[in-house]
């Protein structure tokens, strides 16, 4: 009866004051809707537009100057170069390229097996070791994790080059020639391995920070109460830390997934998409090619663009399908502080 | 199961947590860790857990040293004050969860945990989840966790803090009734001493990680050792009046300061006298009004209603207060002129320096 009447009452301060509700709402989401209106809606519908014309090195112009809008440009002065509207044509041209399966496939393998071995994998790995020793010694192993993150990526690479270098150099051929291992040129050996280990190694730390900080948020008593009701360590980590850091999992691997779709930067510095024809060639490594890096200097903006807004749909869809199969609904239900 | 404490120790760097403590408890006993916030009785607790490992020292089960028994293989249950019932399974899973580990059959932890269940009276809430729970239903669905594996030590760390003091009141009554039926030796931490006297067949009184007294809750009420146990236990607190001095007059042994002078049993006095000034404690129910107008005389300070009892602080010639319970029928109302009768039988000293005794040693 009692709580029927403070129902009531909820629903009737909630009927009461929608409309100030939603305007102070509006109010404090202004600044991050204007943030991600400038840099994700109003990039993404450019990357669209553009990726609908020919825009290219041959046809250079302002890509807004197409159809009945070209003579408006001239007569403004505005160059307006070979520029058409193509309407799918380029979507047509992507999905019709012969390397298009083989690009698709790498992706999905470097991101899944970046992600599960090490964004994810190892990130909880090192979370899980660094919280179990000592707090000091923990802070420092994950602060040494960090170096590669702050390190500039060209550096960063320039090592990894310098560690999988061809015979007779290479640190790894050093290391390994006494013990009787063949030198030879690892980058072109195992391509994959270095692509993953160096996004993987710095991807890690981020999902070691998150998730330290999750298990060090855990209260003590359930860890405790676990122990003596028989648990071993590993039991512990299974049945009550991994059910209890499950909203920044699913952040992690989300966020993840997204950022590791997106980057391409050392491939491009490690292996430039090969060796050899696209063997690690990753999709927004193929969008940078066509649009900012071709091999024959013409490079083909429209078309690039089109890789470019295909990964933001595949980008959307996979956010989607974590949030359903993450409950996402449930892990950001109201806490029921009350009933505490 | 017996459990005993040898010599227990328990620091961090320069920080002692616990000091060389030395206790056994008998099989079946019900014990209490007395003492403040931060004097060490649930280091002392953890360490019977095996969640600390001790310093130095030893601590038994039954006559076997299980230093480095981890606590998985100790067979204890342990209340916590949180509860800390894991929020993500429901009361079924939770309560099933030591069994699970132990790898009961599935049919042998429905029963298990039903069985608890209804014993704890939370037989019907098994699909809820902890955060769907009021504050004593999740004690009792803790309770029922550290039950349903029959463990041979009840461990409890403070349960009742959390819980309004009426429940606190009914929960008192349970966890002691169930401890009695189920005969399981407990061990119980907690600061409050009423729940210490109630409860415990035997009080462990715990100051700054030393054990102060080991001993039954009478034997702390009547002869407390210590000038801190004496202000500890009993509630309302003991009546400390500092510059006492006995003195032998004839057969007569007289207790005196500048407000008052008192008779003393010999058995008493003679321990007391030439010791120079030393603290003379008295308990507010030893003191009583006096109808023939013979005995201590003081105005009424402050009066703080009880219910049943007024507890009245009388302001004595001097600095000195004591309080005492009064009728409330009395109806004494502060400023009021009145005189008091000290039942001198009930009487305890204490040295002012070393803060023992001088009655029990």
């Amino acid at each position: 009866m009692e709580a029927v009447v403070q129902e009531q009452a909820v629903e009737a301060v909630a009927r009461r004051r929608p409309a100030r509700v939603s305007l102070e709402a509006f109010t404090f989401m202004s600044p991050t809707m204007l943030l991600v209106t400038l840099f994700f809606f109003v990039p993404v519908l450019l990357l669209l537009w553009i990726s609908l014309t020919n825009l290219s090195s041959n046809t250079f112009g302002n890509p807004l100057c197409v159809g009945g809008a070209r003579e408006v440009c001239e007569a403004l002065g505005i160059r307006a170069g070979g520029v058409e509207f193509v309407g799918l044509s380029n979507y047509r041209r992507l999905f019709a390229d012969r390397f298009f399966p083989k690009i698709l496939r790498n992706t999905l393998f470097y991101v899944f097996s970046t992600l599960a071995l090490f964004n994810v994998g190892l990130a909880l790995v090192l979370a899980l070791l660094t919280t179990h020793i000592e707090r000091r010694v923990g802070f420092l192993f994950r602060a040494i994790w960090l170096l590669p993150r702050i390190t500039p990526s060209v550096i960063y690479i320039m090592m990894w080059k310098r560690i999988a270098a061809d015979a007779p150099f290479g640190i790894l051929n050093q290391f390994l020639m006494p013990v009787g291992v063949e030198p030879r040129f690892w980058l072109k050996e195992a391509p994959w391995l270095f692509v993953i280990v160096t996004n993987g190694f710095v991807g890690a730390s981020f999902g070691m920070l998150i998730f330290s900080s999750a298990i060090e948020s855990i209260p003590r008593d359930y860890i405790m109460a676990a122990k003596v009701d028989g648990a071993t360590t590993l039991q512990i980590i299974r049945t009550i830390i991994i059910p209890l850091i499950k909203w920044p999992l699913l952040f992690v691997t989300t966020y993840q997934t997204l950022s590791l779709l997106a980057s391409f930067e050392y491939i491009l510095l490690l292996t430039n998409g090969g060796p050899g024809l696209y063997r690690t060639e990753v999709w927004s490594l193929t969008a940078y090619h066509r649009a900012l890096q071709t091999y024959f200097g013409n490079n083909q903006w429209g078309y690039g663009a089109a890789w470019g807004f295909v990964l933001v749909v595949i980008g959307i869809i996979f956010s989607v399908i974590y949030l359903r199969v993450f409950r996402f609904n449930e892990l950001v239900q109201e806490p029921k502080i009350d009933a505490l | 199961m017996r459990v005993e404490l040898r010599h227990l120790s328990k620091r961090w760097g320069n920080v002692v947590g616990v000091d060389n403590i030395s206790l056994e408890v008998k099989d079946g006993e019900f014990v209490a860790l007395l003492g403040p916030s931060g004097c060490g009785k649930t280091t002392t607790l953890l360490m019977i857990a095996g969640i600390y490992k001790p310093t130095s020292g030893e601590i038994l089960f039954d006559g076997r040293v299980v230093n480095h028994i981890p606590p998985k293989d100790r067979n204890i249950g342990m209340v916590f004050q949180s509860y800390a019932l894991y929020p993500h399974m429901t009361v079924f899973e939770n309560i099933a969860y030591p069994l699970k580990l132990q790898k009961v059959p599935k049919e042998e932890q429905r029963r298990r945990v039903q069985h608890v269940a209804d014993m704890m009276g939370i037989g019907h809430l098994l699909d809820r989840k902890p955060g769907q729970l009021s504050g004593g239903q999740q004690q009792r669905v803790a309770l029922g966790r550290a039950l349903v594996k029959d463990p041979k030590l009840l461990l409890f760390d403070e349960p009742l803090s959390n819980l309004d003091a009426r429940l606190r009141l009914t929960m008192r009554g349970e966890i002691k009734r169930r401890q009695m039926e189920l005969g399981i030796t407990s061990i119980y931490v907690t600061h409050d001493q009423v729940e210490a006297m109630t409860m415990a067949d035997r009080i462990a009184v715990i100051k700054d990680g030393k054990l102060q007294a080991y001993d039954t809750p009478d034997e702390l009420y009547e002869r407390p050792r210590t000038l801190f146990i004496a202000g500890f236990i009993g509630n309302p607190p003991m009546n400390l009046i500092k510059n006492v001095e006995v003195v032998v007059e004839g057969e007569r042994y007289i207790a005196r300061n500048e407000a008052f002078c008192l008779e003393v049993p010999a058995e008493r006095g003679k321990k007391v006298v030439g010791q120079g000034k030393v603290i003379l404690g008295i308990r507010p129910e030893d003191i009583s009004l006096a109808d023939d107008g013979e005995g201590v005389r003081g105005e009424v300070y402050v009066v703080e209603p009880l219910g049943r009892d007024d507890l009245v602080n009388v302001q004595l010639p001097g600095d000195t207060f004591v309080h005492f319970l009064a009728d409330p029928a009395l109806r004494l109302k502060p400023g009021m002129p009145v005189t008091l009768r000290f039942n001198t039988e009930k009487a305890q000293f204490f040295d002012p320096h070393t803060e023992r005794s001088l009655l029990w040693q």
